[in-house]
């Protein structure tokens, strides 16, 4: 019943026996141990699942693991440099104390990163709208926006 | 305090990197070896007979490995604070979310399947679900053997002469405020996993903010089902949210044990969001009679409320939230006669518990709504009135608080200059200007018999130190406060500094993440050990250099005569002659801090706290007349917090806090309708999202509290605590109607508008 996709993960060639009916968050946390994206409600409401597929962000809760064949998916785990430097998106997170629980912030990066990467000085009207699948109780938000804005900013 | 090097910086949590690379650890990524699934059948109603559960099909379901119901709890187990509530339930349901059956199986959607082929047959009980009805004479009741639905918890306190005070009194405004369930959504569901070695000592991996608390609380369990002096270990994992919702144990937890050793083997439960809306416990609602006096000059005369509040089906502390609402409804302002009583009422709703702020959101949304409309009916400006009433240092309320730092009349001044008040308010033109103030407790909180927090301080052979502390990382960034107030006692680098925080078997004890007490009661606790094993160190050092201690400074892991900087030794240096030295030793210190605060006595006096934390926030509203719609044009929030250790840490705190109450005011509410929940997911239930967050200024005034460690209080509840007051009087001030019932919708607006019109008030 299981079938092979291959794709690409973290910009490496990803070979993998999938069950068509799992979710590509299924895969990333239940069979690769992946635990950076998190799943927070499972029905694409709270955006904690996001990845970037192609470019864009999405929320890997609904995704179906068969569509990810030929694909490019970026996690959480492949946004720092592999010598553990933090990505400037990141960097940014921590600078401006936009982390509290954490629960959020590897969706929040992720939607963040999908935008900035198409666009180096998105308006805070496009930073909002990035973040708007992705749902934070801690912050209220602002100092999320403002490091995405920090980095909008000095790109 | 002198040169400050760390305290006072806005230094970024210590925990960030490992949470923006994916790298931080919740209960959900958490597995342990031959682990298994543990899912909850929950009650199909409200209220019923359970006759005949039929478990053999989940049982001969391949990969189930225990089923558990009602019948499986030893010696008729009960937890909670008044020890109502089995973890499985037998004989009757008494809400939707009571636990009926559980399963453990080797993954969770098989876990999940064997919960479906679980048969029970029920015999529909008429419910109660309205509070005022279940304290009618005759009412049915909702645990029989109590004979009477109303909690017997004497929520009482009376100060001076209300009576008399009335009489006296040139203005009076009464009436009733109600407020709504709302429930914490912590992004990161609830979770645990339970594992006993050979012995049944148990091991539980967590996501609580009372560790020392729930590990009692499962050596009890333990006791109960039979297994005496046994040890209990609580590992927390990264906690994904708290705001109160971890502040007890629940019988996901109890059913995790009871699997587990049914089982043999580690069991994990992990919410579902869906689990996560219906089974976890929300703030209270609650209905609210208020009436408060002043003189012709505004100065109030007396306060008084009557208050009831939905305990739902079972009693967790939250029953005690009346003891908190006091500190608003005794203190807040100057008010030299009180009268206050709360009645907990049982119904077949869901039960309450602890929700940041434990009860003062709902009481100051009374009371701060209420002193809008007893300054009108004064021709007071609303700004006036709390100006005159202010609570100012030095003061002793009627609760017997003693104020130490106070800066409530600064923060009222920020709110009014920020918001350029004189300019903005009384114009009634669809813009509108409110505010609301408020007390909490910033020195801790003796709600326990202790309120203390251990620490544990040891310095390795290279000089980095290890800070093992009773507290608890829940987000708010206890790891980063801590480490500071070592830095800087050693003079080192926080990055030299490394918390050890979530190990019961490690770190000292500690009442919990609650009462906004961390920064405080753990910061005094770090404090205290940083200066014990500083003075060690000094010792030490002095001897190597040939000077006294009291010659030395400590700066940047290097130790030096004040006198002849050349005169050093560096702190690896220190502690590895201590360590290779024939008869040497180890360089550890402990400090226990529990605070000089006092547990409030019968009549409800004491000084509960060491300090008390103030605020003022501030709102311009723009209401669409139309539509109903209220639009925050502006927010200020200013906090008193003694002093910032972290202002960056501190605004997240009021930001956070701030959303978390316009929440409140604006658009949160569980629909819980006849005892079942009708809106329990995110798309339902509207938790604010980024769109949804108006221009919030945090203001932060500093007072110095001699108490504080480097004079600080705390600061993670009160940014949620006026939010919804402030709104509301916001919207009065633009349209002239005043929303009693929290949230403020768009139709109760709408429809206030048009009651307006018809010329009813």
């Amino acid at each position: 019943m299981k079938k092979e996709i291959t794709f690409t993960l973290n910009k490496e060639k990803t070979i993998m026996e999938v069950d068509p009916q799992w979710t590509l968050l299924h895969l990333l946390r239940e069979v690769l141990e992946m635990t950076g994206t998190k799943e927070g409600c499972g029905y694409g409401e709270c955006g904690a699942c996001t990845v970037i597929i192609d470019g864009e962000a999405v929320n890997s809760c609904l995704y179906p693991v068969m569509e990810v064949e030929g694909r490019s998916v970026m996690t959480i785990e492949g946004v720092a440099l592999k010598d553990g430097s933090l990505d400037p998106i990141q960097q940014a997170f921590v600078d401006e104390g936009a982390v509290q629980c954490g629960f959020c912030i590897p969706g929040m990066i992720m939607s963040s990163k999908a935008l900035l990467d198409k666009k180096d000085k998105p308006t805070e009207e496009e930073i909002k709208e990035s973040i708007e699948g992705n749902l934070c109780r801690c912050t209220g938000y602002v100092k999320i926006v403002d490091a995405i804005k920090s980095v909008a900013g000095g790109r | 305090m002198g040169d400050l090097k760390v305290i006072g910086k806005r230094i970024p949590k210590k925990d960030a990197p490992l949470k923006t690379t994916g790298a931080a650890v919740y209960i959900q990524d958490m597995k342990v070896p031959g682990m298994l699934y543990g899912r909850i059948l929950y009650s199909k109603y409200p209220h019923a007979k359970i006759v005949k559960i039929d478990t053999s099909k989940a049982e001969a379901l391949p990969g189930v490995k225990v089923v558990l119901t009602g019948a499986d709890v030893p010696n008729n187990f009960k937890f909670g604070f008044i020890k109502d509530n089995p973890p499985l339930k037998t004989g009757k349901v008494l809400s939707t979310r009571d636990e009926v059956a559980a399963v453990a199986a080797i993954s969770p959607e098989i876990a999940e399947e064997a919960l479906d082929l679980i048969n029970i047959e029920y015999e529909e009980l008429p419910g109660i679900f309205d509070p005022l009805e279940a304290m009618k004479e005759g009412a049915a009741m909702v645990h029989e053997e109590f004979k009477s639905n109303v909690l017997k918890m004497p929520w009482k306190f009376v100060a001076g002469d209300v009576e008399a005070a009335k009489k006296a009194s040139a203005f009076i405004a009464e009436d009733t405020f109600s407020t709504q369930w709302v429930t914490h959504c912590c992004l990161g569901t609830s979770g645990c996993i339970a594992s006993l070695d050979i012995n049944n000592n148990l091991t539980m991996y967590s996501n609580t903010q009372i560790p020392s608390l729930a590990q009692n609380d499962f050596l009890e369990a333990l006791k109960v089902f039979g297994f005496k002096n046994k040890r209990v270990r609580v590992i927390q994992c990264v906690i994904g949210g708290g705001f109160g919702s971890k502040l007890d144990t629940y019988a996901y937890e109890y059913i995790a044990i009871l699997l587990a050793l049914k089982a043999r083997k580690p069991v994990k439960i992990v919410f579902s969001r869906e689990d996560e809306f219906l089974a976890t416990s929300p703030r209270q609602c609650t209905i609210t009679k208020i009436s408060q006096g002043c003189d012709k000059d505004g100065r109030l005369t007396f306060r008084e409320m009557e208050m009831i509040l939905d305990n739902g089906a079972y009693t967790s502390w939250g029953a005690t939230t009346p003891s908190v609402m006091m500190v608003p409804i005794s203190s807040l302002y100057k008010v030299p006669n009180i009268f206050y009583r709360a009645k907990c009422v049982y119904t077949n709703n869901t039960y309450s518990q602890a929700f940041r702020g434990y009860g003062n959101p709902q009481a100051t949304f009374a009371i701060e709504s209420n002193l809008d409309q007893l300054a009108e009916k004064a021709g007071i400006d609303p700004l006036e009135i709390r100006r005159i009433n202010a609570n100012e240092p030095g003061e002793v309320t009627p609760q017997n608080f003693k104020i130490t730092s106070c800066g409530m009349k600064e923060c009222i001044d920020e709110v009014v200059n920020r918001l350029d008040w004189k300019n903005k308010s009384g114009k009634h033109n669809g813009r509108g200007v409110g505010m609301a103030s408020l007390i909490h407790v910033g020195g801790a909180a003796r709600v326990y018999k202790s309120d203390g927090c251990g620490t544990i301080i040891k310095v390795d052979d290279n000089g980095k130190v290890d800070v093992i502390t009773g507290s608890s990382e829940i987000g708010q960034g206890s790891e980063t406060i801590i480490s500071q107030i070592v830095a800087e006692v050693l003079g080192m680098s926080i990055d030299d500094i490394n918390v050890i925080n979530n190990d019961t078997d490690v770190c000292p004890w500690d009442v919990g993440a609650h009462a906004s007490r961390t920064t405080f009661v753990a910061g005094n606790s770090a404090l205290g050990a940083a200066q014990k094993i500083k003075t060690q160190i000094m010792e030490i050092a002095a001897k190597n250099l040939g000077e006294s201690p009291e010659a030395l400074e400590m700066k940047d892991g290097i130790i030096f005569s004040v006198k002849d900087k050349e005169k050093n030794i560096s702190l690896g240096k220190v502690l590895r002659k201590v360590h290779y030295t024939l008869g040497g030793r180890m360089l550890v210190a402990e400090h226990f801090y529990d605070p000089p605060n006092e547990n409030f006595d019968q009549n409800f006096k004491g000084n509960l706290s060491v300090a008390y934390a103030y605020g003022a926030h501030g709102v311009e509203v723009e209401v669409d007349k139309e539509t109903g719609q209220v639009k925050i044009l502006n927010y200020i929030a200013a906090h008193d917090v003694g002093k910032a250790l972290n202002p960056m840490l501190l605004e997240g705190q009021i930001y956070g806090g701030g959303l978390m109450g316009i929440g409140y005011a604006l658009g949160e509410k569980m629909i819980w309708d006849k005892g079942y929940l009708k809106n329990g997911t995110f798309l339902d239930y509207k938790m604010p999202t980024v769109q949804d967050a108006p221009p919030v200024q945090a203001v932060i005034v500093e007072t110095d509290e001699q108490a504080g460690p480097f004079g600080a209080k705390g600061i993670g509840e009160p940014g949620l605590v006026p939010t919804a007051p402030a709104i509301a009087n916001a919207i009065y001030d633009a349209v002239g109607v005043r929303i009693k019932d929290l949230p403020i919708t768009p139709e109760k607006v709408l429809a206030a508008l048009k009651e307006k019109e018809k010329g009813n008030p």
